[in-house]
């Protein structure tokens, strides 16, 4: 039996090897076509060139659409975290009335296709006659961020012993400066996972942002624009390898000072931001 | 107090002051909106007019006329098969990493699997597309290896192209809940199991299956409603028979400029993943008591 | 304990509180008095509200009826932050991102201290506990017991009148749980601060208190010195709680000069003393394993004697339990005798002439 465990297991491993390639196949490919000196992207390759990066950085539009990008996720960062926070802290603490159909309701847009918020968001606004707006875009984003900051701030928040809270305000210290003092720093792990998933999911959204762009593009919308024009594909291809290339290292940083502070309180090592 | 005790205790009334925020700002911008796609769906465009008596033309339409009924079919039958798809192709994978991976080496392996996925979206399926065209690296490198002659035309622009696509695409949303029930299984079970005769088979059939079920349900379920909603893979891969629902429900907003049509075949998608999600949470249901 | 004539001002007082949680009544009308000084023990089964009881004194829960005064005054309303009590929570619940100074230094830091008396005062508390120079430590780099004592600390720097310690050592072993248990009685002697422990150990509440209150399913069974509850248990349930006791069936021969048959020991005659709770309704009689004798041949004879043979035994070195059928009933009864010397074990099967006395008898309901 230990022989057949032993061989099972190798096929697993080499399963595991073959999977690897496949998921990583895009992300291979994509460093190689950036620094082919050749418009077309197919094999066999040309050369080396930095010529898409320079054209990346000198490039006006797409500079406005990252701007817009930027804004776009970093408002939805901070207002879905915050409506997470309040949405985790009231489900992990107290018990109310139609508890769980409120918080289902928030939880929706989990399982909803995007299309779905996006067609909903844009009647709603052509239906008031309203335009459309980066504002509009963030409203979106907020909607389907805000289930998965709630889901990770509920995680957070329920790991924090309740008598911690209690032991402050017991010391004498108001609710308020127990949040600011206890549990604010406590679920601080939580707080910055929560802003960095919905900071990504918000960069890259294309579905709903699609539906909603006016006369300011993001950069999804930029790129989806560009795909059209085959000699602007290299220059995507050196875009998707920075934007690649940025947000690993945020979340090596990240991963860096999460360790940092569950070191300083003592707490397991675990999970990550998963 | 003669008039009786408050209706509403303190503590569940500071619960639903902290919920308000987050629950009213999913009030008003999904639940009424949405509301809003339903009443919309009753309407009419008349060229540039909207006709507001409320009518179930759309409906009848979105149900009956061939191409609607057809984009349906198939795009319940795309997102299917890369539902299947991603459970199973992710199912080892969740477990090689929830047993075989050492506890400390854990989180890197959950981060090694998504850091395909950093990147643009829309950039990683043109990527697909070079994979998978006529110059692209499997024709190339079947070519290159004198396998074939002339490259394959068949790889691209068809349903399996977009099955493949977005198979890749969601495969860490399958792979991570698979993963958090595998690993909340008490590895004590897996030894009494053992010690109790079973062997690695009847063990897998009999302990880890059963016990991985709420993982694999939320992995489908969180694969599946997505899936018919994407807009994005078919239009860049599939070529003019793989195109889904959603290609539909956009060209009906934007360019034909009937939203009503639009709005109708929206909600009938909704509709009909909904109704399959729930039918299978029903027949699955059993697997999922015990760990509730 | 004193046992002035003049009734000493109770520092903190619970008037006919009630406590629900929506169908389930966590407490009904408890009633107590607690005096300043006192080593007060809360003990009592699982889930009969203690907690609640002690989270009611803290502020933390709201009586559903009645009211506490603390040191004379009226604290409905008042908030768990402006209360004079402090509280030891079950986990100790000391801040993890904050080190051992900081954490005791918490609560100082919100009466807006002077930063050099506010160390000043942290020091002389963890010197107090035994954990002088611990200021910087990180508090997950403490041990169970240490975080025991900055958690007593941190609530003892704050001077309060009362001091509530919610199971505080339940969560240490047994030997550890046997020196906190004297440190912390040495602790209240020393500092002269009320406090107020939650305990459902009987043992550890004999050993500690001055005063003990037993509590069943939200009610208070009986209030008295740990002596008077072991000796003079009001009722069944206080007396089966609190050590061990045998139950004999009675027969009811003449109420008013308490005369009463009891199984396998014959008639007697009650005082009122023994019988706390009357004659009425379903009485039994309780005798304590120590106040049966095993009589040895040549040792004095007991007032009354019975004769039995040994089912069972427990030797424990210096105490040995027996098991005994009584002649003449179906029943065992447990006896402890102390191994004196000279003094033999018998073993199982051995016929044994068993002493007692009619003061040694409890009638209880
Ligand atoms: N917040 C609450 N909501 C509902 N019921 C509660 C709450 N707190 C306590 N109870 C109930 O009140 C009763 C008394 O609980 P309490 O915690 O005071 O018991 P306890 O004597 O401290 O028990 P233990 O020895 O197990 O700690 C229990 O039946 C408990 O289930
Ligand atoms: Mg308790």
């Amino acid at each position: 039996m230990m022989h057949r465990l032993r061989k099972s297991s190798n096929w697993l491993i080499a399963y595991v090897g073959v999977f690897l390639l496949f998921l990583y196949a895009p992300a291979l490919l994509l460093p190689l076509f950036a620094f082919n000196d050749s418009s077309v992207i197919s094999f066999p390759l040309a050369g080396f060139t930095t010529q898409w990066f320079a054209a990346v950085l000198d490039n006006d539009p797409l500079h406005r659409a990252a701007r817009n990008s930027l804004i776009v996720a970093l408002s939805t960062a901070a207002l879905s975290t915050t409506l997470g926070v309040f949405a985790a802290r009231a489900s992990t603490r107290y018990e109310f009335p139609a508890k769980r159909g409120m918080l289902g309701l928030v939880m929706v847009p989990m399982v909803l296709p995007e299309i779905i918020v996006g067609v909903s968001l844009l009647v709603v606004v052509v239906q008031l006659g309203l335009s459309l707006s980066l504002l509009l875009i963030i409203l979106g984003h907020v909607l389907i961020c805000t289930p998965f900051c709630t889901a990770i701030l509920g995680a957070a928040f329920q790991g924090l012993d309740r008598s911690l809270e209690e032991a402050s305000i017991d010391l004498g210290r108001t609710r308020f400066m127990t949040f600011v003092l206890i549990t604010m720093p406590l679920v601080l792990p939580g707080i910055i996972s929560s802003l960095l998933l919905s900071f990504t999911i918000s960069l890259d959204e294309f579905i709903i942002a699609f539906f909603l762009t006016g006369t300011e593009a993001t950069l999804p919308v930029y790129i989806w624009g560009q795909l059209r024009f085959p000699q602007r594909v290299p220059g995507l291809m050196a875009l998707g390898t920075i934007l690649l290339v940025v947000s690993l290292l945020l979340l090596v940083c990240a991963e860096y000072f999460r360790r940092r502070g569950a070191r300083t309180m003592g707490r397991q090592e675990q999970g990550g931001f998963f | 107090m003669p008039w009786g005790r408050p209706r509403i205790s303190p503590e569940a009334a500071s619960g639903l002051v902290l919920i308000s925020p987050t629950f009213i700002y999913a009030l008003l911008l999904l639940a009424t909106p949405i509301a809003a796609v339903v009443l919309l769906s009753f309407w009419t465009q008349d060229y540039l007019d909207l006709q507001r008596t409320l009518t179930l033309a759309n409906y009848q339409k979105a149900w009956s006329e061939p191409i609607y009924q057809s984009l349906m079919l198939r795009s319940v039958k795309i997102s299917l098969l890369v539902t299947v798809a991603t459970v199973l192709i992710g199912f080892p994978i969740a477990y090689y990493i929830a047993f075989m991976v050492p506890p400390r080496h854990r989180p890197i392996w959950l981060f090694l699997i998504t850091i395909p996925f950093w990147t643009s979206y829309l950039v990683r399926i043109f990527l697909w597309k070079v994979i998978l065209g006529y110059g692209g690296v499997i024709n190339g490198s079947l070519v290159g290896l004198g396998i074939i002659e002339e490259p394959l035309k068949f790889i691209l622009y068809n349903q399996g192209a977009v099955v493949l696509t977005l198979s890749h695409a969601w495969l860490p949303f399958a792979i991570l809940p698979i993963f958090v029930a595998l690993n909340k299984i008490d590895r004590s079970l897996l030894e009494a199991a053992e010690d109790l005769g079973d062997g690695p088979v009847r063990r897998f059939l009999h302990i880890t299956l059963p016990l991985a079920m709420p993982g694999i349900v939320a992995a489908a379920i969180i694969v599946f409603i997505p899936t018919i909603g994407d807009y994005v893979t078919p239009r860049l891969v599939g070529g003019p028979n793989g195109l889904m629902i959603a290609n539909m429900i956009e060209v009906q907003f934007k360019k034909a400029n009937n939203a009503p049509l639009g709005a109708a075949l929206a909600l009938s998608a909704m509709f009909v993943v909904t109704l399959i999600s729930l039918l299978f949470l029903l027949a699955v249901r059993k697997y999922l008591r015990p760990n509730q | 304990m004193p046992d002035n004539d003049v009734a000493p001002q109770p520092i903190i007082q619970t008037v006919g509180v009630d406590k629900s949680f929506g169908d389930v009544q966590a407490l009904r009308s408890i009633s107590l008095e607690i005096e300043q000084g006192m080593f007060f023990t809360l003990v009592g089964p699982s889930g009969c509200g203690k907690t609640t009881l002690l989270r009611v004194m803290a502020g933390f829960e709201q009586p559903t009826t009645g009211h506490v005064i603390i040191d004379g005054k009226h604290v409905a309303g008042v908030p768990a932050n402006k209360r004079p009590t402090n509280m030891v929570f079950q986990n100790y619940a000391v801040f993890p991102h904050l080190n051992v100074g900081d954490n005791i230094a918490y609560g100082l830091r919100s009466k807006k201290m002077a930063e050099d008396l506010i160390r000043r005062k942290v020091s002389e508390a963890l010197e107090m506990v035994g954990l002088s120079g611990y200021e910087a430590r990180p508090s997950h780099a403490l041990s169970g017991g240490q975080r025991q004592r900055v958690a007593l600390a941190r609530a003892l720097v704050l001077k309060p009148k009362v001091l509530l310690l919610d199971e505080p050592l339940s969560a240490l072993d047994k030997k550890l749980r046997e020196q906190m248990q004297s440190e912390l009685r040495h602790l209240q002697r020393n500092v002269g601060i009320t406090f107020i422990l939650v305990t459902h150990d009987q043992e550890e509440a004999l050993t500690m208190s001055d005063r003990i209150a037993v509590m069943f399913s939200g009610e208070i069974a009986q209030v008295d010195s740990p002596a008077t509850l072991y000796q003079r248990p009001c009722s069944r349930a206080v007396a089966e709680f609190v050590g061990f006791m045998n139950f004999l069936d009675v027969r009811k021969l003449d109420t008013d000069s308490g005369r009463v048959e009891i199984e396998g020991l014959g008639t007697v005659e009650i005082g009122p003393r023994q019988a706390p709770g009357g004659f009425d309704g379903e009485i039994v009689a309780g005798v304590r394993p120590e106040l049966f004798t095993i009589l040895f041949d040549g040792e004095p004879t007991a007032e009354r004697l019975c004769t039995g043979r040994i089912t069972e035994l427990q030797y424990f070195g210096d105490m040995t339990y027996y098991e005994a059928k009584l002649d003449g009933i179906d029943r065992t009864v447990t006896i402890s005798m102390r191994n004196t010397s000279g003094r033999e074990v018998l073993e199982v099967g051995a016929k044994a002439r068993i002493g007692w006395s009619p003061e040694s008898l409890l009638i209880l309901s």
